[in-house]
C-alpha cells in the first residue's frame, strides 16, 4: 500500500505537514477516490448566515484551515459565516442551552453522544449523511454509529472525525526489554511492562481523574478482558466475572507503572514521556506532533513509535474515540445553509487539508480518506488510521444516550480500577461500587 | 421692613408641583431607595438560590427539564459514600486550614508589627499570595506536587540525597488532602495576616507601657493585651476565613479534580462535577444545598459571637 503512494509521500510532508498542505491542496484532493453522486438539492436560503460552534483546537492547524475552509464557503456561496472555537468543556454546557432555549449557533460541532441527546430538536441530516457516504466509500464503524438515530437508518450527526489513543512507546525501551512490537497477547505485554520497569524506563497510564486518558485506559482494560459497562438494551453488566479479571490484571500492572499515575490528569502524560520520566503510555497524537515540532524533542520522536492497544480477548483493538460530530438544530432560520456547509467541508477539497493539516489528529470518518496522503506522509501514524473503525464506543454495548457521557465524566470506570490499584479496594468492592453508581445514572 | 416683608414671602411660595410632593412623602421615598437594592437581591441572590434548591428536589439533567422527585436526590445522597468522604474532608479540610492559618497568620501578623526596615514594602510582599489568581497558584502548586517535577522531591533526592524516591505527594488519600490544605494555607495566610495586623493597631501602645511598668512579662502582655483586645475581629476575620476554605473549588479542581478516587472532593467540587460535568445538575443542586447548613452555621456562629460584648470588651463588662 506504501508503495503505491510512494510519489505523493514525496510531495507529501517532508518538509513539514502544514507547509505541504497549503502547496499542494488541490493536487491531494485529487488523490482521494470519489464517486459522482447527485449531491442533494439544497437551494440557500437568501439573506442565510451562519454561526458554527466547535471545540477548541488542541493542534493549531485545526483551527487555521478549518477557518480557512468556512471562509471558502462563504465566498462560495455568499453566505457569512462566524466560527467561534469553544473550550473542550464548555461546550456541553453551550450545546445544552441551544438545545433548550432555541436559539444560538445554527451549525453545532459537539461532542460524539449529543446528538443523542437532543435527538427530537434535531434536524434529520440523512440526505447529506447519505451523499457523502456514498460519494466516499461509506462510513466508518464509529461514523455510523454515532451519526444515526439508534436502532433507525435516521441520521442526526455528521461526524467530522475523532481522536483515539493508542500505545505511544519509545522503539528502543521496547527493543531493550526484549520485544519488537508491542505484544497483542495481554500476558505478553505485563512481561513487557514488567520488564520496562526492571530496566528503570516504566510505562505509566493515567488513573487520576483525567477525562481522556484515564476513561481511555479503564475501557480499554475492561474490554480486551471481554467485559462491558452495560448490554445492548443498556442494562448494567459490569459486575462480571471478566471484569474482576481485568482487576486483577490492573493490579499486576500498576506494579510496573513510573509512580504518581493515580494523580495523573488528562496532560501528565505527555509531560512524563517528553521528560523521559515514562516510556510507553497511551495518548492521541498530539503528543508526537509536539514531540516532533520541538527541536529538543525532535530525538524523542524519532525513537517513537504508535500501536494499537493490544486485544487481549477480543478480535479489534478494544478503542473508542473522541468523536466530533455536527448537528443542526430546528431553531435555524437557514436549515439548506447549514447542511450545505457540514458538506461542503467533508468534500476532499476541504476536508483532506484540514485532515493533512492535523496531521490525523482528528482521525476521518469517511472510508475514502484513508487514502489520504497524511497517512502515508508518516508511517507512524498507522493505528490512527483506522481510529474511527474499531467496533467499540462510550457505553459499549448499550445504546448511546446521556447516561455513557456521564460515567465518563463520573470517572466511575476510572476510579474502579484506581481504587484496586491503590489497595483501597478488593476488585469485588469495586466492581460492586462502579455497578452502584452506574445503576444510578441509567435509571 | 419686616411688616412689609411677611405678605410678600408668603405670596411667593407657590403650591408644590406633583412630582416634588411625590418626592416628598415618605412611603414613596422608601420604595424607591429600597427597589434597586431589592431588585438586585431578587434577581441576583434570591432567584438562583432559589432556583438551585428547587432543581435539589428535581431530577433535572443538563439538557432535559426535570420533574419534582421529593427528597430523592437526598436519599441517593445519604447513601452514597463519596458525598460522605466530601463533606468529612469539607470540615476536615476548613478546620485544619482555618487552625494552620490563624496560628501563621497571627504569628505573622505579630512580627510585622514591630519596626522593621522597609515596612510598608515588606507588608505589600506579603500579601502577593492572596493576590495571585487562585488559578495560577493553584496551576503553580500542581507543578509542586507533581509526580515527576516536583521541585520538593527533586531538591530531597537529587540535590540532598537525602531520599531514593520522589514524594508521591498526591497519589493516595492522606497525603494528597494534607498537600491540598498546605497549599490552603499558604494562599489564606495573607488575608488573615493583615486584617489582624490592622487590629494590632489599633491597640494603644500605652496600654504596654502601663503592663511593662507593672512588670508584665511579654507572655502576659500577649495574653491579657493584645488577644482580648484581637477578639472582635478575630472574630470576624475567622467567619469569612470559614466561609472561603469551606466553599474552595479553584486548589482542589486544579489539582486532584478530587482524586485519588474522590478522596479530596469537597463539598463544592463534588457539586460541579456531578451537576456540570457530569450533568446530573439536580443532584449537583442538592449538594450545594447540602453545604448551607454548614455555611448557615459559620454565619450564626459570627453573628452571635459579635454580638456578645463579652468576646468585644473582656470577661466583667456585661
Amino acid at each position: 500500500m506504501t508503495n503505491r503512494y510512494t510519489r505523493r509521500t514525496a510531495i507529501g510532508l517532508g518538509a513539514g505537514a502544514l507547509a505541504a498542505a497549503a502547496l499542494s491542496r488541490e493536487g491531494l484532493a485529487q488523490a482521494i477516490p470519489r464517486q459522482d453522486v447527485q449531491a442533494p438539492r439544497l437551494p440557500i436560503e437568501s439573506g442565510a448566515q451562519l454561526r458554527v460552534i466547535r471545540p477548541a483546537r488542541f493542534v493549531e492547524p485545526d483551527e487555521v484551515i478549518f477557518r480557512e475552509n468556512a471562509q471558502k464557503f462563504s465566498q462560495q456561496f455568499n453566505v457569512p459565516v462566524r466560527v467561534d472555537f469553544v473550550g473542550w468543556e464548555d461546550i456541553r454546557p453551550q450545546t445544552a442551552v441551544t438545545a433548550n432555549t432555541g436559539t444560538g449557533p445554527d451549525v453545532v460541532l459537539g461532542w460524539a453522544d449529543d446528538p443523542h441527546i437532543y435527538a427530537d430538536k434535531l434536524i434529520e441530516l440523512s440526505d447529506v449523511a447519505e451523499y457523502l457516504g456514498r460519494r466516499y466509500g461509506g462510513w466508518m464503524f464509529l461514523a455510523e454509529k454515532y451519526g444515526k438515530r439508534h436502532a433507525t437508518n435516521n441520521w442526526i450527526g455528521i461526524p467530522f472525525g475523532g481522536t483515539t489513543g493508542p500505545i505511544v512507546y519509545r522503539i528502543s525501551a521496547v527493543r531493550e526489554a526484549g520485544f519488537q512490537s508491542i505484544p497483542d497477547d495481554l500476558g505478553e505485554f505485563l512481561r513487557l511492562c514488567q520488564a520496562l520497569k526492571r530496566l528503570n524506563k516504566p510505562a505509566g497510564f493515567a488513573l487520576g481523574n483525567a477525562v481522556g486518558d484515564g476513561n481511555g485506559f479503564a475501557n480499554w482494560m475492561t474490554w480486551a478482558h471481554g467485559a462491558y459497562l452495560v448490554d445492548e438494551e443498556g442494562k448494567i453488566a459490569i459486575n462480571s466475572r471478566q471484569t474482576l479479571d481485568a482487576l486483577n490484571y490492573v493490579k499486576e500492572l500498576y506494579q510496573t507503572f513510573v509512580p504518581g499515575t493515580l494523580s495523573w490528569l488528562d496532560p501528565s502524560n505527555n509531560r512524563a514521556y517528553a521528560a523521559q520520566e515514562c516510556w510507553l503510555t497511551a495518548n492521541g497524537i498530539s503528543l508526537y506532533y509536539a514531540l516532533k515540532n520541538d527541536p529538543n524533542t525532535r530525538a524523542i520522536a524519532e525513537d517513537t513509535d504508535h500501536a494499537p492497544l493490544p486485544k487481549g480477548r477480543v478480535d479489534q483493538p478494544p478503542q473508542s474515540a473522541t468523536i466530533l460530530n455536527a448537528m443542526v438544530f430546528r431553531h435555524t432560520r437557514f436549515p439548506n445553509a447549514a447542511k450545505a456547509f457540514i458538506q461542503f467541508m467533508m468534500e476532499s477539497e476541504q476536508y483532506d487539508p484540514w485532515l493533512t493539516g492535523c496531521l490525523g489528529y482528528w482521525s476521518h470518518s469517511l472510508r475514502n480518506y484513508s487514502r489520504s496522503a497524511v497517512w502515508d506522509s508518516d508511517p507512524k501514524l498507522g493505528p490512527y488510521r483506522n481510529g474511527m473503525n474499531h467496533p467499540f464506543w462510550s457505553g459499549y454495548k448499550g445504546p448511546i444516550t446521556a447516561a455513557s457521557g456521564t460515567v465518563n465524566s463520573e470517572y466511575i470506570m476510572v476510579q474502579m480500577y484506581a481504587s484496586v490499584a491503590s489497595g483501597q479496594a478488593t476488585p469485588e468492592q469495586a466492581v460492586r461500587e462502579a455497578e452502584r453508581r452506574a445503576r444510578r445514572i441509567y435509571r | 421692613m419686616s411688616v412689609t416683608a411677611a405678605p410678600s414671602w408668603s405670596r411667593a411660595r407657590q403650591e408644590p408641583g406633583w412630582l416634588a410632593r411625590v418626592f416628598d412623602s415618605k412611603p414613596f421615598l422608601i420604595v424607591a431607595c429600597l427597589f434597586p437594592a431589592v431588585g438586585l437581591l431578587m434577581v441576583f441572590l434570591t432567584y438562583p438560590l432559589g432556583l438551585g434548591i428547587w432543581l435539589a428536589f428535581t431530577d433535572t439533567r443538563i439538557g432535559r427539564s426535570g420533574q419534582w422527585v421529593g427528597l430523592e436526590n437526598f436519599e441517593y445522597l445519604m447513601g452514597d459514600p463519596t458525598f460522605w468522604t466530601a463533606v468529612f474532608y469539607s470540615v476536615f479540610y476548613t478546620a485544619v486550614a482555618t487552625v494552620g492559618k490563624f496560628a501563621l497568620g497571627l504569628w505573622l501578623a505579630l512580627l510585622l508589627n514591630n519596626h522593621l526596615p522597609f515596612k510598608s514594602l515588606i507588608r505589600a510582599i506579603i500579601l502577593l499570595p492572596w493576590i495571585v489568581p487562585t488559578v495560577l497558584s493553584a496551576i503553580a502548586f500542581w507543578w509542586i506536587y507533581d509526580p515527576q517535577f516536583s521541585i520538593i522531591s527533586y531538591v530531597f533526592v537529587d540535590v540532598l540525597g537525602l531520599r531514593d524516591r520522589y514524594f508521591d505527594f498526591l497519589g493516595s488519600a492522606w497525603p494528597a488532602r494534607f498537600s491540598l490544605i498546605a497549599a490552603n494555607i499558604w494562599r489564606g495566610i495573607p488575608f488573615v495576616a493583615i486584617c489582624l495586623l490592622a487590629g494590632l493597631q489599633t491597640i494603644s501602645p500605652s496600654l504596654y507601657e502601663a503592663a511593662l511598668l507593672d512588670g508584665a512579662t511579654p507572655w502576659q502582655r500577649f495574653t491579657r493585651i493584645t488577644v482580648p483586645l484581637l477578639m472582635p475581629i478575630l472574630a470576624i476575620v475567622m467567619t469569612f476565613s470559614i466561609i472561603f476554605t469551606f466553599t474552595d473549588f479553584q486548589l482542589v479542581y486544579a489539582i486532584t479534580r478530587g482524586g485519588p478516587v474522590n478522596s479530596t472532593h469537597l463539598m463544592a467540587t463534588l457539586a460541579f462535577q456531578r451537576g456540570i460535568a457530569g450533568q446530573e445538575l439536580a443532584e449537583g443542586a442538592a449538594i450545594a444545598v447540602a453545604m448551607i447548613p454548614f455555611l448557615v452555621f459559620a454565619t450564626l456562629f459570627s453573628y452571635f459571637a459579635l454580638a456578645r460584648r463579652k468576646w468585644q470588651q473582656g470577661e466583667s463588662n456585661d
